[in-house]
């Protein structure tokens, strides 16, 4: 099996189908032209949010529901943000999920939202394939806003706008992607996307934090394995910083947080002297100090508040995509 | 359950992200990008039929006629603010640009001031978003000054429904509170769904609804012309949202 689809459950692995219409459940599945058009609408969405009146009413009268079963605060907050500022109302459910009866729960829980009105589903998941689960089980449109390891394609979209406001082209750009790629499915995002708009990716992280066959993460020759922090870093244009995800660190993969720090933390001199002209990116939460310092953080090359907003407007240009158009056409 | 009946029933809705459908993806409509399409003018939004063969029935303005035309207007606008002062242009996506654009170059011969042109794309204030089948893009409202206090003249390059117009007045109102807005076309072509008219009309149209006005301009399409076409069956408005 490959790598991208560990952790699957069995009724629904990620892409086993091929991909389906009308969600947002990866980046894998989406074709570039679709990623591209995406990204231009995030563009015009971002000034949406510069203006001092920040809402149109292009959404009103519709429901976002946000099923949140794992702890998140930027994205929760980001999706919240922007379908407000479309005008479209927005209910969240959160909560734990309990290890038995996972699927059908999740299962019962949207039909539920659905009934209440709901015209999308807005779902993270801690097990890899809920997204895709609840696509071919629910009629209702589903935005994939993370399940497991497997992707966070709004994560993935928004990393490709601050990028590409900044290079215009990927093509021929080098990107270093550092950290727990096995457990990150931000990586996993990243990956598909960059690589479909023409750049390529070196990953580099303990190799206990590698999945076994990193190269078929993204689209094949584009994606490589660094053996040292230099090698991945020398000559990127960018650099993405994963973040450490220690909740998920229980099974001993690493010695220590302190021997993390040291020999795959991001520090301000290291970039400095590998790749001087290289953006640095970071998901959120940042682990200060452990997979990034603070003085690499608040360095020009850092783009993360960029991201932040641009977070924003890239779920409001996946929300457009998703609502609007919807009601008096559907079948 | 098989994936093809989930997909089934949701391919009418728009085909997905996938776009494994062979059909149009809702990530990428394709129309509007095809068209050179930048924004929409109410034509497009509201009264153009791109499935539809249109085929050329009159030629009814050509560059010197619309420059005559923009002119006088640029003159009308002076006569009836008194001048261009605290005046602004806002063009609406696409060709209202371009028009406003020049308005405002004969505002600066005529008077010798300058007025400010800004760049509205009203999608997001659409009233048939969710009736259409395809999914407008969206492009970038650009008006980098104030608009409270101001005298705003909208520019656009046909008035017909007027649907377009009552979006743009909603999407200004939300960027400020101007003093007045005028509205200036380049042909208004008759038709009125809501009540809304021009302070500034180039040429008045009569048309059937069967026809279509097609303003070319040199910015854009690379000559001036305007043009009425005609629907060679049918009625087009039937097929609205369904193209």
């Amino acid at each position: 099996m490959p790598t991208v689809l560990q952790g699957a459950t069995n009724q629904a692995q990620p892409g086993q189908d091929g991909p389906v219409p009308g969600h947002l459940l990866s980046l894998r599945e989406t074709p570039e032209e679709e990623i591209q058009g995406l990204l231009d609408l995030a563009f015009s969405f971002l000034e949406v949010l510069e203006r001092e009146v920040k809402k149109v009413p292009t959404l009103r009268g519709k429901v976002v529901a946000c099923a949140f079963f794992e702890p998140s605060t930027r994205t929760m907050k980001s999706f919240d943000l922007a379908a407000r500022y479309l005008s479209a109302d927005v209910t969240t459910l959160t909560g734990e999920v309990s290890s038995v009866a996972k699927g059908e729960s999740l299962e019962d829980t949207a039909r539920a939202l659905r009934q209440m009105g709901a015209d999308c589903l807005v779902i993270r998941h801690p097990l890899s394939g809920a997204a895709h689960f609840l696509a071919r089980r629910v009629d209702l449109p589903v935005i994939n806003a993370g399940d497991g390891r497997h992707e966070h394609p709004t994560q993935g979209l928004l990393d490709l706008l601050t990028l590409r406001e900044r290079w215009g082209d990927f093509r021929g750009r080098k990107v270093a992607i550092v950290g727990d790629v096995l457990h990150s499915r931000v990586a996993r995002s990243d990956i598909w996307g960059l690589t479909k708009l023409g750049a390529e990716v070196c990953l580099f992280g303990p190799p206990t934090l590698l999945p076994e066959r990193p190269e078929l993460l993204g689209l094949p020759g584009r994606v490589r394995v660094a053996r040292s922090l230099p090698e991945a870093l020398e000559g990127a244009d960018a650099v993405i910083a994963l973040r450490l995800q220690r909740e998920r660190q229980k099974r001993g993969l690493l010695p220590s947080l302190e021997e993390y720090a040291s020999f795959w933390g991001l520090r301000k001199e290291i970039l400095d002297r590998w790749c001087p002209e290289a953006f640095l990116l970071h998901p959120g939460p940042v682990n200060r100090g452990l997979e990034l310092d603070g003085e690499a953080m608040e360095a020009p090359r850092s783009l993360v508040e960029e991201q932040v907003r641009r977070g924003v407007a890239v779920r409001m240009a996946v929300l457009y995509r998703v609502l609007a158009g919807r009601a008096g056409s559907s079948g | 359950m098989p994936v093809g009946r989930a997909r089934g029933r949701r391919v009418n809705a728009g085909p997905g992200i996938g776009g494994a459908d062979g059909g149009i993806s809702w990530l990428m409509p394709s129309s509007g990008r095809e068209q050179g399409g930048e924004g929409v003018g109410e034509q497009e939004a509201w009264g153009s039929h791109p499935g539809w063969r249109l085929r050329e029935k009159a030629r009814v303005m050509d560059g010197p006629a619309m420059t005559r035309a923009l002119k006088r207007i640029a003159h009308e606008i002076t006569e009836r603010n008194q001048g261009a002062e605290d005046l602004v242009l806002v063009g609406i996506r696409r060709r209202g640009v371009p028009l406003a654009q020049r308005l405002a170059r004969y505002l600066r011969e005529f008077e010798g001031v300058t007025v400010p042109v800004g760049v509205l794309d009203i999608t997001l204030y659409r009233d048939d978003l969710t009736a259409r089948g395809d999914k407008p893009l969206v492009y970038r409202t650009e008006i980098p000054f104030r608009l409270t206090g101001k005298k705003v003249v909208l520019v656009d390059d046909v008035l017909y429904t007027g649907r377009t117009v009552r979006a743009a007045l909603d999407a200004l109102m939300d960027l400020g509170r101007p003093a007045e807005i005028q509205l200036a076309v380049l042909v208004d072509r008759g038709h009125r769904e809501l009540p809304i008219r021009a302070d500034y009309v180039g040429k008045n149209l009569p048309t059937s609804r069967r026809e279509q006005v097609e303003v070319k301009v040199e910015e854009v399409d690379g000559r001036d012309e305007v043009l009425i076409l005609e629907a060679e069956t049918g009625d087009p408005r039937s097929e609205d949202g369904e193209t």
